[in-house]
Protein backbone atom coordinates (compact mmCIF):
# COMPACT_ATOMS: atom_id res chain seq x y z
CA UNK A 1 0.00 0.00 0.00
CA UNK A 2 2.81 2.35 0.87
CA UNK A 3 4.58 2.40 -2.46
CA UNK A 4 1.61 2.84 -4.78
CA UNK A 5 1.89 6.16 -6.55
CA UNK A 6 -0.80 8.27 -8.12
CA UNK A 7 -1.86 6.62 -11.38
CA UNK A 8 -1.62 9.71 -13.56
CA UNK A 9 -0.66 13.35 -13.43
CA UNK A 10 -3.07 15.62 -11.58
CA UNK A 11 -3.15 19.38 -11.25
CA UNK A 12 -0.84 18.88 -8.30
CA UNK A 13 1.81 16.41 -9.47
CA UNK A 14 3.42 15.12 -12.60
CA UNK A 15 3.83 11.40 -13.14
CA UNK A 16 6.71 10.68 -10.78
CA UNK A 17 10.09 9.59 -12.10
CA UNK A 18 12.40 7.05 -10.43
CA UNK A 19 13.98 9.52 -7.97
CA UNK A 20 10.61 10.91 -6.91
CA UNK A 21 9.22 7.42 -6.55
CA UNK A 22 12.07 6.58 -4.24
CA UNK A 23 11.40 9.71 -2.21
CA UNK A 24 7.69 8.94 -2.02
CA UNK A 25 8.51 5.43 -0.87
CA UNK A 26 10.57 6.93 1.93
CA UNK A 27 7.70 9.24 2.93
CA UNK A 28 5.39 6.26 2.74
CA UNK A 29 7.48 4.16 5.11
CA UNK A 30 7.81 7.11 7.46
CA UNK A 31 4.11 7.95 7.56
CA UNK A 32 3.11 4.30 7.86
CA UNK A 33 5.37 4.03 10.89
CA UNK A 34 3.79 7.16 12.35
CA UNK A 35 0.24 5.91 11.80
CA UNK A 36 1.08 2.47 13.19
CA UNK A 37 2.65 4.12 16.23
CA UNK A 38 -0.56 6.09 16.78
CA UNK A 39 -2.71 2.98 16.47
CA UNK A 40 -0.33 1.15 18.79
CA UNK A 41 -0.61 3.93 21.34
CA UNK A 42 -4.41 3.73 21.29
CA UNK A 43 -4.31 -0.05 21.71
CA UNK A 44 -1.82 0.38 24.56
CA UNK A 45 -4.18 2.89 26.20
CA UNK A 46 -7.03 0.42 25.86
CA UNK A 47 -5.00 -2.28 27.60
CA UNK A 48 -3.58 0.15 30.12
CA UNK A 49 -7.03 1.26 31.28
CA UNK A 50 -8.09 -2.40 31.46
CA UNK A 51 -10.78 -2.40 28.81
CA UNK A 52 -10.21 -6.04 27.88
CA UNK A 53 -10.80 -7.61 31.29
CA UNK A 54 -13.20 -10.50 31.29
CA UNK A 55 -15.51 -8.69 33.71
CA UNK A 56 -16.23 -6.12 31.03
CA UNK A 57 -16.69 -8.55 28.16
CA UNK A 58 -18.56 -11.51 29.69
CA UNK A 59 -21.87 -9.62 29.78
CA UNK A 60 -22.00 -9.94 26.00
CA UNK A 61 -22.23 -13.71 26.45
CA UNK A 62 -25.43 -13.46 28.48
CA UNK A 63 -28.59 -14.20 26.60
CA UNK A 64 -30.46 -11.32 28.25
CA UNK A 65 -27.86 -8.79 27.15
CA UNK A 66 -27.80 -10.13 23.61
CA UNK A 67 -31.56 -9.96 23.44
CA UNK A 68 -31.49 -6.42 24.81
CA UNK A 69 -29.06 -5.37 22.08
CA UNK A 70 -31.03 -7.16 19.37
CA UNK A 71 -34.26 -5.57 20.54
CA UNK A 72 -32.55 -2.19 20.41
CA UNK A 73 -31.30 -2.90 16.91
CA UNK A 74 -34.80 -4.02 15.92
CA UNK A 75 -36.26 -0.79 17.28
CA UNK A 76 -33.69 1.24 15.36
CA UNK A 77 -34.55 -0.58 12.14
CA UNK A 78 -38.25 -0.21 12.85
CA UNK A 79 -37.93 3.55 13.29
CA UNK A 80 -35.82 3.68 10.13
CA UNK A 81 -38.36 1.68 8.11
CA UNK A 82 -41.26 3.89 9.18
CA UNK A 83 -39.27 7.07 8.64
CA UNK A 84 -38.02 5.94 5.23
CA UNK A 85 -41.42 4.96 3.88
CA UNK A 86 -43.20 8.00 5.30
CA UNK A 87 -40.56 10.47 4.16
CA UNK A 88 -40.64 9.02 0.64
CA UNK A 89 -44.42 9.52 0.65
CA UNK A 90 -44.21 13.01 2.12
CA UNK A 91 -41.45 13.87 -0.32
CA UNK A 92 -43.61 12.77 -3.24
CA UNK A 93 -46.58 14.77 -1.97
CA UNK A 94 -44.55 17.92 -1.34
CA UNK A 95 -42.79 17.61 -4.69
CA UNK A 96 -46.15 17.35 -6.45
CA UNK A 97 -47.30 20.36 -4.43
CA UNK A 98 -44.28 22.40 -5.48
CA UNK A 99 -44.85 21.48 -9.13
CA UNK A 100 -48.56 22.24 -8.95
CA UNK A 101 -50.20 24.71 -11.28
CA UNK A 102 -52.26 26.21 -8.47
CA UNK A 103 -50.40 29.06 -6.90
CA UNK A 104 -51.76 28.52 -3.38
CA UNK A 105 -50.74 24.84 -3.29
CA UNK A 106 -47.31 25.67 -4.68
CA UNK A 107 -46.86 28.42 -2.14
CA UNK A 108 -47.85 26.26 0.84
CA UNK A 109 -45.59 23.41 -0.27
CA UNK A 110 -42.66 25.79 -0.74
CA UNK A 111 -43.07 27.30 2.72
CA UNK A 112 -43.31 23.85 4.33
CA UNK A 113 -40.26 22.52 2.50
CA UNK A 114 -38.13 25.57 3.25
CA UNK A 115 -39.15 25.67 6.90
CA UNK A 116 -38.55 22.01 7.65
CA UNK A 117 -35.23 22.02 5.85
CA UNK A 118 -34.02 25.05 7.79
CA UNK A 119 -34.89 23.68 11.24
CA UNK A 120 -32.47 21.40 13.09
CA UNK A 121 -34.14 17.99 13.06
CA UNK A 122 -33.50 17.60 16.80
CA UNK A 123 -35.45 20.77 17.57
CA UNK A 124 -38.43 19.35 15.69
CA UNK A 125 -38.16 16.01 17.45
CA UNK A 126 -37.95 17.68 20.86
CA UNK A 127 -40.85 19.96 20.02
CA UNK A 128 -43.06 17.01 19.08
CA UNK A 129 -41.87 15.01 22.08
CA UNK A 130 -42.02 17.73 24.75
CA UNK A 131 -44.61 20.22 23.60
CA UNK A 132 -47.07 17.88 21.91
CA UNK A 133 -46.42 15.12 24.46
CA UNK A 134 -46.15 12.34 21.88
CA UNK A 135 -44.63 8.91 22.55
CA UNK A 136 -40.92 8.59 21.66
CA UNK A 137 -41.31 6.40 18.53
CA UNK A 138 -43.97 8.53 16.79
CA UNK A 139 -42.10 11.69 17.80
CA UNK A 140 -38.85 10.39 16.31
CA UNK A 141 -40.52 9.11 13.15
CA UNK A 142 -42.47 12.34 12.65
CA UNK A 143 -39.39 14.51 13.10
CA UNK A 144 -37.33 12.40 10.70
CA UNK A 145 -40.19 12.26 8.20
CA UNK A 146 -40.74 16.02 8.17
CA UNK A 147 -37.06 16.75 7.67
CA UNK A 148 -36.12 13.99 5.23
CA UNK A 149 -39.43 14.32 3.41
CA UNK A 150 -38.71 17.97 2.68
CA UNK A 151 -35.21 17.20 1.48
CA UNK A 152 -36.51 14.35 -0.69
CA UNK A 153 -39.19 16.65 -2.09
CA UNK A 154 -36.45 18.89 -3.44
CA UNK A 155 -34.61 15.86 -4.83
CA UNK A 156 -37.75 14.61 -6.60
CA UNK A 157 -38.54 18.06 -7.91
CA UNK A 158 -35.04 18.61 -9.30
CA UNK A 159 -35.24 15.18 -10.88
CA UNK A 160 -38.54 15.89 -12.56
CA UNK A 161 -37.68 19.34 -13.86
CA UNK A 162 -34.37 18.13 -15.23
CA UNK A 163 -35.93 15.43 -17.42
CA UNK A 164 -35.43 16.57 -20.98
CA UNK A 165 -38.25 18.84 -22.15
CA UNK A 166 -38.93 16.80 -25.28
CA UNK A 167 -40.14 13.93 -23.11
CA UNK A 168 -43.04 15.84 -21.60
CA UNK A 169 -43.74 17.69 -24.85
CA UNK A 170 -44.05 14.38 -26.69
CA UNK A 171 -46.31 13.01 -23.99
CA UNK A 172 -48.56 16.08 -24.08
CA UNK A 173 -48.66 15.86 -27.87
CA UNK A 174 -49.95 12.29 -27.54
CA UNK A 175 -52.85 13.71 -25.55
CA UNK A 176 -51.86 12.65 -22.04
CA UNK A 177 -53.02 14.76 -19.12
CA UNK A 178 -50.60 16.41 -16.72
CA UNK A 179 -51.08 13.69 -14.09
CA UNK A 180 -50.43 11.00 -16.68
CA UNK A 181 -47.38 12.79 -18.02
CA UNK A 182 -45.95 13.06 -14.52
CA UNK A 183 -46.72 9.51 -13.41
CA UNK A 184 -45.95 7.62 -16.62
CA UNK A 185 -43.23 9.68 -18.25
CA UNK A 186 -41.46 12.08 -15.92
CA UNK A 187 -41.52 10.38 -12.52
CA UNK A 188 -40.03 7.03 -13.65
CA UNK A 189 -37.13 8.72 -15.38
CA UNK A 190 -36.61 11.18 -12.52
CA UNK A 191 -36.63 8.48 -9.86
CA UNK A 192 -34.22 6.31 -11.81
CA UNK A 193 -31.83 9.20 -12.23
CA UNK A 194 -32.14 10.38 -8.65
CA UNK A 195 -31.98 6.94 -7.02
CA UNK A 196 -28.42 7.34 -5.65
CA UNK A 197 -29.29 10.69 -4.07
CA UNK A 198 -32.49 9.25 -2.62
CA UNK A 199 -30.61 6.32 -1.07
CA UNK A 200 -28.01 8.69 0.39
CA UNK A 201 -30.79 10.67 1.99
CA UNK A 202 -32.07 7.43 3.50
CA UNK A 203 -28.60 6.90 4.98
CA UNK A 204 -29.03 10.27 6.68
CA UNK A 205 -32.38 9.07 8.03
CA UNK A 206 -30.77 5.85 9.29
CA UNK A 207 -28.01 7.83 11.01
CA UNK A 208 -30.53 10.19 12.55
CA UNK A 209 -32.58 7.41 14.12
CA UNK A 210 -29.88 7.50 16.79
CA UNK A 211 -31.39 10.83 17.88
CA UNK A 212 -34.10 8.66 19.42
CA UNK A 213 -31.59 7.96 22.18
CA UNK A 214 -31.95 11.58 23.31
CA UNK A 215 -35.72 11.29 23.74
CA UNK A 216 -35.47 7.95 25.57
CA UNK A 217 -36.64 5.85 22.64
CA UNK A 218 -35.37 2.34 23.35
CA UNK A 219 -33.17 1.99 20.30
CA UNK A 220 -29.73 0.50 19.78
CA UNK A 221 -27.71 3.23 21.50
CA UNK A 222 -30.14 3.25 24.41
CA UNK A 223 -29.61 -0.48 24.89
CA UNK A 224 -25.87 0.12 24.83
CA UNK A 225 -26.16 2.84 27.42
CA UNK A 226 -28.12 0.49 29.70
CA UNK A 227 -25.33 -2.08 29.55
CA UNK A 228 -22.59 0.51 29.84
CA UNK A 229 -23.96 1.99 33.04
CA UNK A 230 -24.25 -1.35 34.79
CA UNK A 231 -22.02 -1.49 37.84
CA UNK A 232 -22.19 -5.29 38.03
CA UNK A 233 -20.26 -5.53 34.80
CA UNK A 234 -17.65 -2.98 35.90
CA UNK A 235 -19.10 -0.19 33.69
CA UNK A 236 -18.14 -1.73 30.31
CA UNK A 237 -18.39 1.55 28.43
CA UNK A 238 -15.58 1.16 25.93
CA UNK A 239 -16.52 -2.47 25.13
CA UNK A 240 -20.07 -1.33 24.44
CA UNK A 241 -18.83 1.35 22.07
CA UNK A 242 -16.57 -1.21 20.42
CA UNK A 243 -19.51 -3.54 19.87
CA UNK A 244 -22.11 -0.96 18.85
CA UNK A 245 -20.22 1.35 16.53
CA UNK A 246 -19.09 -1.29 13.99
CA UNK A 247 -22.70 -2.44 13.64
CA UNK A 248 -24.05 1.10 13.28
CA UNK A 249 -21.30 2.26 10.94
CA UNK A 250 -21.50 -1.01 9.02
CA UNK A 251 -25.23 -0.57 8.37
CA UNK A 252 -24.78 2.98 7.14
CA UNK A 253 -21.76 2.01 5.03
CA UNK A 254 -23.67 -0.83 3.38
CA UNK A 255 -26.45 1.54 2.44
CA UNK A 256 -24.07 4.20 1.13
CA UNK A 257 -22.12 1.62 -0.87
CA UNK A 258 -25.43 0.52 -2.32
CA UNK A 259 -26.03 4.13 -3.38
CA UNK A 260 -22.62 4.29 -5.06
CA UNK A 261 -23.22 0.95 -6.75
CA UNK A 262 -26.57 2.11 -8.09
CA UNK A 263 -24.96 5.33 -9.34
CA UNK A 264 -22.27 3.38 -11.17
CA UNK A 265 -24.81 1.03 -12.71
CA UNK A 266 -26.99 3.93 -13.82
CA UNK A 267 -24.10 5.52 -15.62
CA UNK A 268 -23.70 2.40 -17.77
CA UNK A 269 -27.43 1.96 -18.33
CA UNK A 270 -28.50 2.61 -21.96
CA UNK A 271 -31.99 3.53 -20.71
CA UNK A 272 -30.43 6.60 -19.15
CA UNK A 273 -29.32 8.00 -22.50
CA UNK A 274 -32.65 9.79 -23.01
CA UNK A 275 -32.53 11.46 -19.63
CA UNK A 276 -30.32 14.50 -19.73
CA UNK A 277 -29.76 14.73 -16.03
CA UNK A 278 -26.50 15.60 -14.37
CA UNK A 279 -25.07 12.16 -13.58
CA UNK A 280 -26.67 11.48 -10.22
CA UNK A 281 -24.18 11.14 -7.47
CA UNK A 282 -24.73 9.86 -3.99
CA UNK A 283 -25.38 12.83 -1.70
CA UNK A 284 -23.17 14.08 1.07
CA UNK A 285 -24.65 12.02 3.94
CA UNK A 286 -24.51 15.12 6.10
CA UNK A 287 -27.78 15.78 7.84
CA UNK A 288 -28.83 19.39 7.47
CA UNK A 289 -27.12 20.26 4.20
CA UNK A 290 -29.43 22.48 2.21
CA UNK B 1 -43.47 37.25 23.59
CA UNK B 2 -43.21 37.27 27.40
CA UNK B 3 -41.11 34.14 27.28
CA UNK B 4 -38.40 35.97 25.36
CA UNK B 5 -38.41 39.30 27.21
CA UNK B 6 -38.54 37.78 30.70
CA UNK B 7 -35.81 35.23 30.01
CA UNK B 8 -33.67 37.23 27.70
CA UNK B 9 -30.45 36.47 29.57
CA UNK B 10 -31.17 32.73 29.54
CA UNK B 11 -31.87 32.77 25.81
CA UNK B 12 -28.85 35.00 25.27
CA UNK B 13 -26.63 32.52 27.09
CA UNK B 14 -27.99 29.61 25.06
CA UNK B 15 -27.64 31.57 21.83
CA UNK B 16 -24.04 32.51 22.61
CA UNK B 17 -23.36 28.89 23.58
CA UNK B 18 -24.55 27.71 20.18
CA UNK B 19 -22.57 30.43 18.39
CA UNK B 20 -19.44 29.52 20.34
CA UNK B 21 -19.86 25.81 19.61
CA UNK B 22 -20.42 26.57 15.94
CA UNK B 23 -17.42 28.88 15.61
CA UNK B 24 -14.93 26.65 17.43
CA UNK B 25 -16.11 23.46 15.73
CA UNK B 26 -16.03 25.20 12.35
CA UNK B 27 -12.41 26.19 12.88
CA UNK B 28 -11.50 22.66 13.98
CA UNK B 29 -13.46 21.15 11.07
CA UNK B 30 -11.83 23.45 8.52
CA UNK B 31 -8.30 22.79 9.81
CA UNK B 32 -8.77 19.02 10.14
CA UNK B 33 -10.66 18.86 6.87
CA UNK B 34 -7.83 20.67 5.10
CA UNK B 35 -5.27 18.28 6.61
CA UNK B 36 -7.30 15.23 5.63
CA UNK B 37 -7.91 16.60 2.14
CA UNK B 38 -4.15 17.04 1.71
CA UNK B 39 -3.72 13.44 2.84
CA UNK B 40 -6.30 12.26 0.32
CA UNK B 41 -4.57 13.94 -2.63
CA UNK B 42 -1.04 13.13 -1.43
CA UNK B 43 1.22 11.00 -3.63
CA UNK B 44 1.98 8.81 -0.60
CA UNK B 45 -0.21 5.72 -0.39
CA UNK B 46 -0.44 5.35 3.36
CA UNK B 47 -1.59 8.95 3.81
CA UNK B 48 -4.26 8.43 1.16
CA UNK B 49 -5.46 5.36 3.03
CA UNK B 50 -5.57 7.35 6.26
CA UNK B 51 -7.65 10.09 4.64
CA UNK B 52 -10.01 7.63 3.00
CA UNK B 53 -10.58 5.68 6.21
CA UNK B 54 -11.15 8.89 8.17
CA UNK B 55 -13.74 10.12 5.69
CA UNK B 56 -15.54 6.81 5.17
CA UNK B 57 -15.83 6.01 8.86
CA UNK B 58 -16.83 9.46 10.07
CA UNK B 59 -19.31 10.06 7.28
CA UNK B 60 -21.14 6.88 8.17
CA UNK B 61 -21.12 7.42 11.93
CA UNK B 62 -24.31 8.73 13.51
CA UNK B 63 -23.38 11.97 15.25
CA UNK B 64 -25.18 10.91 18.41
CA UNK B 65 -23.00 7.80 18.59
CA UNK B 66 -19.89 9.96 18.17
CA UNK B 67 -21.03 12.30 20.94
CA UNK B 68 -21.81 9.29 23.11
CA UNK B 69 -18.35 7.81 22.49
CA UNK B 70 -16.43 11.07 22.92
CA UNK B 71 -18.29 12.63 25.85
CA UNK B 72 -18.70 9.48 27.87
CA UNK B 73 -15.83 7.38 26.48
CA UNK B 74 -12.76 9.62 26.53
CA UNK B 75 -13.00 10.25 30.30
CA UNK B 76 -12.42 6.51 30.72
CA UNK B 77 -8.93 7.05 29.34
CA UNK B 78 -8.30 9.58 32.08
CA UNK B 79 -8.86 12.47 29.70
CA UNK B 80 -11.09 14.83 31.65
CA UNK B 81 -12.00 18.06 29.90
CA UNK B 82 -15.04 20.31 30.08
CA UNK B 83 -18.03 18.91 28.19
CA UNK B 84 -17.92 21.88 25.85
CA UNK B 85 -14.43 20.93 24.61
CA UNK B 86 -15.57 17.35 24.03
CA UNK B 87 -18.58 18.63 22.11
CA UNK B 88 -16.35 20.80 19.93
CA UNK B 89 -14.09 17.80 19.31
CA UNK B 90 -16.97 15.53 18.31
CA UNK B 91 -18.66 18.12 16.09
CA UNK B 92 -15.40 19.28 14.57
CA UNK B 93 -14.14 15.78 13.72
CA UNK B 94 -17.51 14.75 12.31
CA UNK B 95 -17.80 17.82 10.09
CA UNK B 96 -14.13 17.62 9.05
CA UNK B 97 -14.93 14.49 7.03
CA UNK B 98 -17.49 16.43 4.98
CA UNK B 99 -15.23 19.49 4.66
CA UNK B 100 -12.47 17.15 3.46
CA UNK B 101 -14.64 15.81 0.66
CA UNK B 102 -15.70 19.33 -0.35
CA UNK B 103 -12.09 20.53 -0.49
CA UNK B 104 -10.94 17.45 -2.37
CA UNK B 105 -13.59 17.85 -5.03
CA UNK B 106 -12.68 21.54 -5.14
CA UNK B 107 -9.07 20.64 -5.92
CA UNK B 108 -10.29 18.13 -8.51
CA UNK B 109 -12.23 20.85 -10.34
CA UNK B 110 -8.94 22.60 -11.20
CA UNK B 111 -8.05 21.38 -14.70
CA UNK B 112 -4.86 19.32 -14.95
CA UNK B 113 -3.56 21.75 -17.55
CA UNK B 114 -3.33 24.53 -14.95
CA UNK B 115 -0.86 22.56 -12.88
CA UNK B 116 1.06 21.38 -15.94
CA UNK B 117 1.36 24.93 -17.26
CA UNK B 118 2.58 26.17 -13.88
CA UNK B 119 5.19 23.43 -13.68
CA UNK B 120 6.39 23.98 -17.21
CA UNK B 121 6.97 27.61 -16.29
CA UNK B 122 9.36 26.26 -13.70
CA UNK B 123 7.24 26.84 -10.61
CA UNK B 124 8.04 24.74 -7.58
CA UNK B 125 5.42 22.57 -5.91
CA UNK B 126 4.76 25.24 -3.28
CA UNK B 127 4.31 27.94 -5.89
CA UNK B 128 2.03 25.78 -8.00
CA UNK B 129 -0.08 24.98 -4.97
CA UNK B 130 -0.27 28.47 -3.50
CA UNK B 131 -0.56 30.64 -6.56
CA UNK B 132 -2.32 28.42 -9.09
CA UNK B 133 -4.23 25.46 -7.69
CA UNK B 134 -5.50 26.59 -4.29
CA UNK B 135 -6.83 30.03 -5.35
CA UNK B 136 -8.91 28.37 -8.07
CA UNK B 137 -10.05 25.59 -5.78
CA UNK B 138 -11.00 28.12 -3.10
CA UNK B 139 -13.38 29.89 -5.44
CA UNK B 140 -15.36 26.77 -6.22
CA UNK B 141 -15.64 25.46 -2.66
CA UNK B 142 -17.25 28.55 -1.08
CA UNK B 143 -20.91 27.49 -1.50
CA UNK B 144 -20.51 23.84 -0.41
CA UNK B 145 -18.40 24.82 2.61
CA UNK B 146 -21.15 27.29 3.51
CA UNK B 147 -23.86 24.65 3.48
CA UNK B 148 -21.64 22.25 5.42
CA UNK B 149 -21.15 24.87 8.14
CA UNK B 150 -24.89 25.56 8.24
CA UNK B 151 -25.41 21.86 8.81
CA UNK B 152 -22.78 22.03 11.56
CA UNK B 153 -24.70 24.83 13.30
CA UNK B 154 -27.87 22.75 13.15
CA UNK B 155 -26.10 19.64 14.39
CA UNK B 156 -24.76 21.54 17.40
CA UNK B 157 -28.25 21.11 18.90
CA UNK B 158 -27.23 17.56 19.81
CA UNK B 159 -24.64 18.96 22.22
CA UNK B 160 -27.47 20.47 24.24
CA UNK B 161 -28.83 17.02 24.98
CA UNK B 162 -25.42 16.12 26.44
CA UNK B 163 -25.66 18.97 28.98
CA UNK B 164 -23.61 21.57 27.12
CA UNK B 165 -25.07 25.07 27.39
CA UNK B 166 -26.66 25.89 24.06
CA UNK B 167 -29.89 27.09 22.57
CA UNK B 168 -32.00 23.93 22.49
CA UNK B 169 -31.10 23.13 26.11
CA UNK B 170 -32.84 26.29 27.34
CA UNK B 171 -36.24 24.64 26.90
CA UNK B 172 -35.64 22.49 29.98
CA UNK B 173 -35.24 25.42 32.37
CA UNK B 174 -38.14 27.32 30.82
CA UNK B 175 -40.33 24.25 30.98
CA UNK B 176 -39.64 23.91 34.69
CA UNK B 177 -40.42 27.58 35.19
CA UNK B 178 -43.83 26.90 33.67
CA UNK B 179 -43.67 29.00 30.53
CA UNK B 180 -45.70 28.18 27.45
CA UNK B 181 -43.74 25.39 25.83
CA UNK B 182 -44.88 26.25 22.31
CA UNK B 183 -43.57 29.82 22.52
CA UNK B 184 -40.35 28.59 24.11
CA UNK B 185 -39.74 26.49 21.03
CA UNK B 186 -40.77 29.27 18.67
CA UNK B 187 -38.01 31.48 20.05
CA UNK B 188 -35.51 28.63 19.97
CA UNK B 189 -36.40 28.12 16.31
CA UNK B 190 -35.94 31.84 15.65
CA UNK B 191 -32.52 31.66 17.30
CA UNK B 192 -31.42 28.84 15.01
CA UNK B 193 -32.79 30.65 11.98
CA UNK B 194 -30.76 33.75 12.91
CA UNK B 195 -27.58 31.68 13.09
CA UNK B 196 -28.11 29.68 9.89
CA UNK B 197 -29.27 32.72 7.94
CA UNK B 198 -26.25 34.75 9.02
CA UNK B 199 -23.89 31.97 7.95
CA UNK B 200 -25.61 31.74 4.59
CA UNK B 201 -25.50 35.57 4.21
CA UNK B 202 -21.79 35.55 5.04
CA UNK B 203 -21.08 32.91 2.43
CA UNK B 204 -23.25 34.70 -0.11
CA UNK B 205 -21.10 37.80 0.32
CA UNK B 206 -17.93 35.71 0.00
CA UNK B 207 -19.28 34.02 -3.09
CA UNK B 208 -20.15 37.36 -4.67
CA UNK B 209 -16.69 38.66 -3.94
CA UNK B 210 -14.55 35.66 -4.82
CA UNK B 211 -16.83 33.07 -6.37
CA UNK B 212 -16.42 31.63 -9.84
CA UNK B 213 -18.06 33.82 -12.45
CA UNK B 214 -20.55 31.57 -14.21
Amino acid sequence: MTTRTAPSATALYDIPGPATRKRHRLYGIFSTALILALVGWVVYLLFDTEQFTSAKWTPFEYKGIQELLLRGLGNTLKAFAYAAVLSLLLGAVLAVGRLSEHRVVRWIATVLVEFFRAMPVLVMIFFIFVALKVQPLPALVTGLTLYNGSVLAEVFRTGIISVERGQSEAAYALGLRKTQVTTFVLAPQAVRAMLPTIISQLVVALKDTSLGYLITYEEFLHAGKLIASNLDYDLPFIPVVMVISPIYIGMCMLLSWFATWVAKRERRNPKMKAVEIAPAEPGTLLPGVQ
Amino acid sequence: MDVLTENFSLYGKGFLGTVELTVYSSILALVLGFLMASCRVAPVGSLRVLGTVWVTVLRNTPLTLLFFAVLLGLPRFGLVLPFKVFAVLALGCYTSAFICEVLRSGINTVPTGQGEAARSLGMTFGQTLNTVVLPQAFRSVIPPVGSTLIALAKNSAIAGAFSVTELLGTYKTLNELGYSIIWTFVWIAVGYLIITLSISALFNVMEKRWGVAR
